[in-house]
């Protein structure tokens, strides 16, 4: 009975962190200017927060490396450009079609739905996109899978970057470098459609409202009995299909859920930031997020959220505003953030060295780590997904 | 050694030895009669590139009885156990379950059939609690899906609460105390473990339970003990058990019958007396003699 009364305490515990946490959050752009570029950088943050605590579901709960998770940004982002945009220019006779939209957008041509919307196509196409990556993984193991999801990751994103040259009837698959822009701000229901030009916090609180919800959906699924099977596959695959875990369905489940987390971010991105640029899906951001997850703590919740903001706050303030100083004072010759990844991989070294387990650990990783839980001897067991 | 063509075992129940009422699939439930095999191995044969671990094994697991299957270490037992439970498919052969044809099948479906087992090296969720691994045990009887689990309306509360107890339940007739159920598994005893993953199997509600060197690093004392547990599974239970084991006491006093493996052959077949007294499985263990 003390388990189900602790139990019992640490659930209000997580309440209470996540009114004070998500409290402090909505306070914070009333600190700044409107138009604040720190506000804009905390939205980017927020945005990446999402993003992270879907590549968590995959890599940190399930256990299966994602290299590619950039191609969910971008199917996301893609959304937005072809159906937030004046791309499919000549749809119904050069009218457009509208759905939900503000009167200005309805008489612009192309396709153009409400915002709300695209978060659902972003799922159900970065959802489907996911399954479909994690097909071909489904057989393998461990690095393996690493090698196939990066191959994925860049294979979408070469697409998107030369999308311009790949045509599918008279559209282009996107503008490639030159960008699908621009996009539509978005509107919501009740309320103005979002003008960056004056104020950029409603695109804040709608950040923080999808952060909100990813934890929750976060939290509720580590505690429920799909996360328990994703625990159970990560640590033993020949047991858990011998339990009755069907491997199949319930990684397929982890690689859709994270897939569809980072297409929503990437819908709220490519609103966002206007425009659909092809060439901003690189290797790089799938390892910046996983860098984030890495350094907060695989599996951990809250430590995920940590090592977005954290890495967030490396990227857009330590590394432009104090380091690039530094390395103009002394000359150097070139700039902090033209090697921003090698700061990120420095970090993760360092990371690996002095703290594994990550800044927040999550109790089993604790105990992964520790080296007593090793894994078992899988070699001798061939198992058939 | 070489694979055998003519062994394939096309016509079912062409050995009268193993009688199998139901042939073809679809007759859910229970056999015609009581007295079929609920789990039943037919010319089962599995070749690992030239060698073959197993080779031609007839087998058959009656209701409510305690077999065992015994040979010298790479006998192919636990390859058997592999073949049944689903982990490899059989290169040759057919195995029923309750008359139905499950050769083959995924092992989260064998498993959700009705059969469940344990491992030689335990294989427990090293990180979870006895109660969360006896949950995952659970995985084929509960329903809660993905949207059931972000929502979590009432229905998929009962069920997660109902689980968590039947759960302790388990770890209570397992013989485990109550102050390590939520203590995570690899911080428990050996001999906990072994009780630990016994509920786990349990918890899928199976019809048969396949043993894998269970008194393995057992004193005489605990062995004995498991060996009046596994008589309590098949009488309060009904469960039926397959039992591989080295401990020839436990073998001897607690299986209905006996089958022995050597490289991947059948030796022996038959009740405990006959088989202690076979000259090929004395020679199989000892050597020959002279």
């Amino acid at each position: 009975m003390s388990a189900l009364r602790e139990l019992g305490r640490r659930r209000y515990a997580n309440l209470a962190i996540a009114a004070l946490v998500l409290g402090i959050a909505a306070v914070f752009p009333l600190l700044f200017d409107p138009i604040s570029g720190t506000v804009g950088d905390a939205i980017k943050a927020l945005a990446f927060v999402v993003m992270a605590l879907g590549l968590n579901v995959v890599v940190g709960f399930a256990g299966l490396l994602d290299l590619g998770y950039v191609a969910f940004y971008a199917f996301g982002a893609l959304t937005v450009g072809w159906f937030a945009s004046d791309h499919f220019s000549s749809v119904n006779a050069e009218a457009g079609i509208h759905l939900g939209v503000s009167e200005f957008i309805s008489s612009l041509p192309g396709i153009h739905l409400n915002w709300l919307l695209i978060v659902v196509a972003a799922v159900i196409v970065t959802g489907i996109a996911g399954m479909l990556i994690g097909l071909p993984t489904l057989r393998l193991r461990g690095d393996y899978i690493a090698i196939v999801t990066l191959a994925f990751g860049e294979i979408i994103g070469r697409f998107a970057a030369n999308g311009d040259q790949v045509k599918i009837g008279e559209y282009a698959f996107s503008n490639g470098r030159q960008a699908i822009s621009p996009t539509d701000p978005i509107k919501l229901p009740f309320f103005q459609e979002f003008d960056q030009a004056f104020n950029i916090r409603p695109y804040y609180y709608v950040a923080l409202a999808l952060c909100a919800i990813t934890l929750f959906v976060n939290f509720r699924l580590r505690d429920s009995r799909l996360g328990r099977a994703w625990v159970a596959i990560r640590e033993d695959e020949v047991a858990a299909a011998s339990m009755g875990v069907p491997l199949v369905k319930t990684k397929l489940l982890a690689y859709g859920i994270g897939a569809a987390l980072g297409g929503i971010a990437g819908a709220f991105l490519g609103a966002y930031l206007n425009s659909v640029n092809g060439g901003q899906f690189q290797f790089g951001f799938s390892i910046f997020i996983l860098a984030m997850v890495i350094l907060g703590g695989l599996g951990s919740i809250w430590g995920v959220v940590i090592g977005a903001v954290v890495v967030s706050v490396i990227n857009y303030y330590v590394i432009p505003d104090l380091l690039d100083r530094v390395a103009t004072d002394l000359d150097l010759g070139f700039t902090v953030s033209q090697i921003s990844f090698g700061v990120f991989g420095f970090l993760l070294v360092v990371m690996m060295v002095l703290r594994p387990e990550g800044i927040l650990p999550e109790r089993r990783r604790k105990l992964e780590l520790s080296g007593e839980a090793g894994s078992a001897d899988d070699a001798l067991v061939e198992v058939r997904a | 050694m070489r694979l055998r063509g003519s062994s394939a075992p096309e016509p079912a129940g062409a050995d009268p030895a193993h009688p199998i009422e139901a042939r073809e699939g679809h007759t859910a439930g229970q056999p015609a009669n009581g007295s079929g095999p609920i789990l039943a191995a037919e010319g089962v044969t599995k070749a690992f590139g030239g060698l073959l671990a197993v080779n031609d094994i007839n087998f058959a697991v009656p209701p409510r009885s305690i077999v065992s299957l015994i040979g010298p270490n790479g006998a192919g037992k636990t390859t058997f156990f592999n073949m049944l439970t689903g982990l490899y498919k059989p290169t040759l052969g057919r195995i029923t379950l309750l008359g139905r044809d499950v050769t083959g099948q995924r092992p989260d479906r064998i498993t959700c059939m009705g059969v469940a087992r344990t491992f030689q090296n335990i294989r427990l969720f090293p990180t979870m609690t006895a109660v969360e691994n006896v949950m995952v045990g659970q995985h084929s009887r509960t329903k809660a899906g993905l949207a059931g689990a972000i929502v979590r309306p009432p229905r998929v509360r009962r069920e997660e609460r109902a689980a968590r107890e039947k759960a302790r339940e388990l770890l209570a007739f397992v013989g485990l105390q109550e102050r390590v159920f939520d203590e995570v598994s690899i911080n428990m005893s050996y001999g906990d473990q072994r009780r630990l993953e016994i509920a786990r199997a349990l918890a899928s509600d199976p019809k048969v339970l396949l043993l894998d060197e269970p008194t393995a690093g057992m004193n005489p004392n605990e062995s004995a003990r498991l060996t009046d547990f596994m008589r309590r599974l098949r009488d309060e239970r009904g469960l039926a058990i397959l039992l591989i084991e080295h401990d020839m006491k436990v073998v001897m006093e607690v299986s209905e019958n006996i089958t022995v493996l050597d490289h991947g052959e059948k030796i022996a077949e038959g009740l405990p007396h006959e088989v202690r007294s076979d000259e090929r499985v004395i020679e199989a263990y000892l050597g020959k003699r002279g």
